[in-house]
């Protein structure tokens, strides 16, 4: 279990100190809600209506485009090829890899969507159901990406092929994500059943995502390492 | 010291993408050896040293560690040291060995084994110092030090003085002489003659023949 915490701190210090991939990520999702509005035109109604799901949508985009960095690096310099051989099995290294993606990407995107609500002219009220929902949900999109980033390592120009890999596995983590928070904006309360059954399942893709995730992306990179 | 272990290979065919690379090789490695691969390029030294990894599966005969640590893998037991050195730029010489240090073998003693490896490599002067300021030689040195901070008994090392100075080629030397004489393995690909003790030389000839000619068990 310590290789796997050794492991987990090395990529966060990395992001810390690369710095430009959680940025990027943060970055990019501020820009194209915020050009929503221009797009759009300034009817608020319009924009709280559909703030979720373009909220929902462009958290993944940003998500996305910071997949391929999970296994490129250490891919690259001959890290991953001296890690197979760690006591360490490879579905863990996977499962420390989309870890520290999801505490540097995921939750940093979570945070940040509640200010940007405030350009979609988003209900307050829905602010929490909105941070919790993308706290359950972008664990799944780590780990789920974490196939796609795997499945296309040795891809050149990778990064398009990796959307049409990964956006469809992302369906059902956005179809309840929004769900949940369309609950909260028709009944006006997290009280509502319907959004803790949705919430429920989300949290299911997760957990499932979470196991199912880093075995599949091990044996894509044990592919791959040849 | 080493316990004592071998490292045998009876008929070994390995193909890459179809084509026979390596074909009918045999050879038996003992604890205190260094086996030399020679051979032209293309000749499969890189291609060997990576299947007995476990980077490539065999095509045909098997390979096996007989003596050794019975519930280890022979990739758990082995250091691959490839042409890429496994260094982060944004991490510092110290960090970088340590972190191989830790999660190749565990939190205990690991400040230990990685001054050992700073010493034996010349890098203790550069602890602090971010890898991205390093020179390709002194790269190479960190990467190697990855022998000496997750200490394993066979050592597979594909042209490991590739940007080394004198210097650092005969701290190679001592570094790898030390290992043979406790009773470690070691075999390397290497065009250069490194001035080590104890080595057996194996030489590949080409083999490139399609898959389909070989026959097949």
């Amino acid at each position: 279990m310590s290789e796997f915490l050794t492991l987990v701190r090395r990529d966060l210090t990395l992001a810390v100190r690369e710095g430009g991939a959680i940025g990027t990520a943060l970055g990019f999702f501020l820009l194209v809600v915020s050009m929503m509005p221009l797009g759009l035109g300034p009817d608020l109604k319009l924009l709280s209506r559909i703030a979720p799901g373009i909220l929902w949508i462009a958290m993944l985009l940003a998500a996305l485009l910071s997949l391929g960095r999970i296994f490129e690096s250490d891919h690259d310099d001959g890290a991953l090829e001296a890690m197979v051989s760690a006591p360490l099995p490879l579905e863990l290294v996977a499962a420390a890899k989309a870890m520290a993606h999801w505490l540097t990407t995921g939750i940093p995107l979570a945070l940040l969507a509640p200010v940007l609500g405030i350009l979609l002219n988003l209900d307050v009220a829905v602010y929490p159901a909105l941070v919790a929902t993308m706290l359950a949900g972008t664990p799944a999109v780590s780990f789920l990406g974490s196939i796609g980033a795997a499945l296309t390592l040795r891809a050149r120009k990778g990064g398009l092929l990796l959307a049409l890999v990964v956006l469809p596995l992302y369906i059902p983590t956005l179809i309840f994500g929004i769900s949940a928070v369309s609950a909260v904006t028709m009944s006006g309360g997290l009280q509502s059943g319907a959004f803790e059954s949705s919430f429920l399942i989300l949290i299911a893709i997760s957990l499932a995502s979470i196991v199912i995730g880093p075995i599949a992306a091990a044996a894509a990179l044990r592919i791959q390492m040849q | 010291m080493i316990s004592p272990l071998q490292l045998a290979a009876e008929n070994l065919v390995i193909e890459r993408g179809g084509r026979v690379i390596v074909s009918g090789l045999s050879f038996a490695v003992q604890s205190g050896d260094a086996l030399i691969l020679t051979g032209a390029n293309g000749a499969g030294k890189t291609t060997l040293l990576r299947a007995i990894a476990g980077f490539l599966p065999m095509a045909g005969g098997a390979l096996r560690v007989e003596q050794g640590d019975a519930n280890k893998l022979l990739a758990e037991q082995a250091h691959a040291i490839g042409h890429a050195n496994a260094v982060k730029s944004n991490l510092t010489v110290g960090e970088n060995i340590m972190f191989w240090s830790r999660f190749l073998i565990g939190e205990a003693g690991a400040r230990e084994r990685t001054d050992a490896a700073l010493e034996a490599f010349a890098l203790a002067d550069l602890e602090d110092v971010p890898s991205s300021y390093l020179s390709a030689g002194q790269k190479r040195r960190v990467g190697l030090a990855r022998l000496l901070a997750a200490p394993r008994p066979i050592w597979l090392l594909d042209e490991p003085t590739v940007s080394l100075d004198a210097a650092s080629t005969a701290r190679l030397a001592k570094v790898v002489n030390a290992h043979t004489s406790t009773g470690g393995i070691v075999i390397a690909a290497t065009h250069l003659p490194l001035g080590l003790e104890r080595t057996r030389e194996l030489r590949l000839e080409r083999a490139i023949k399609n898959a389909g000619d070989m026959p097949r068990e």
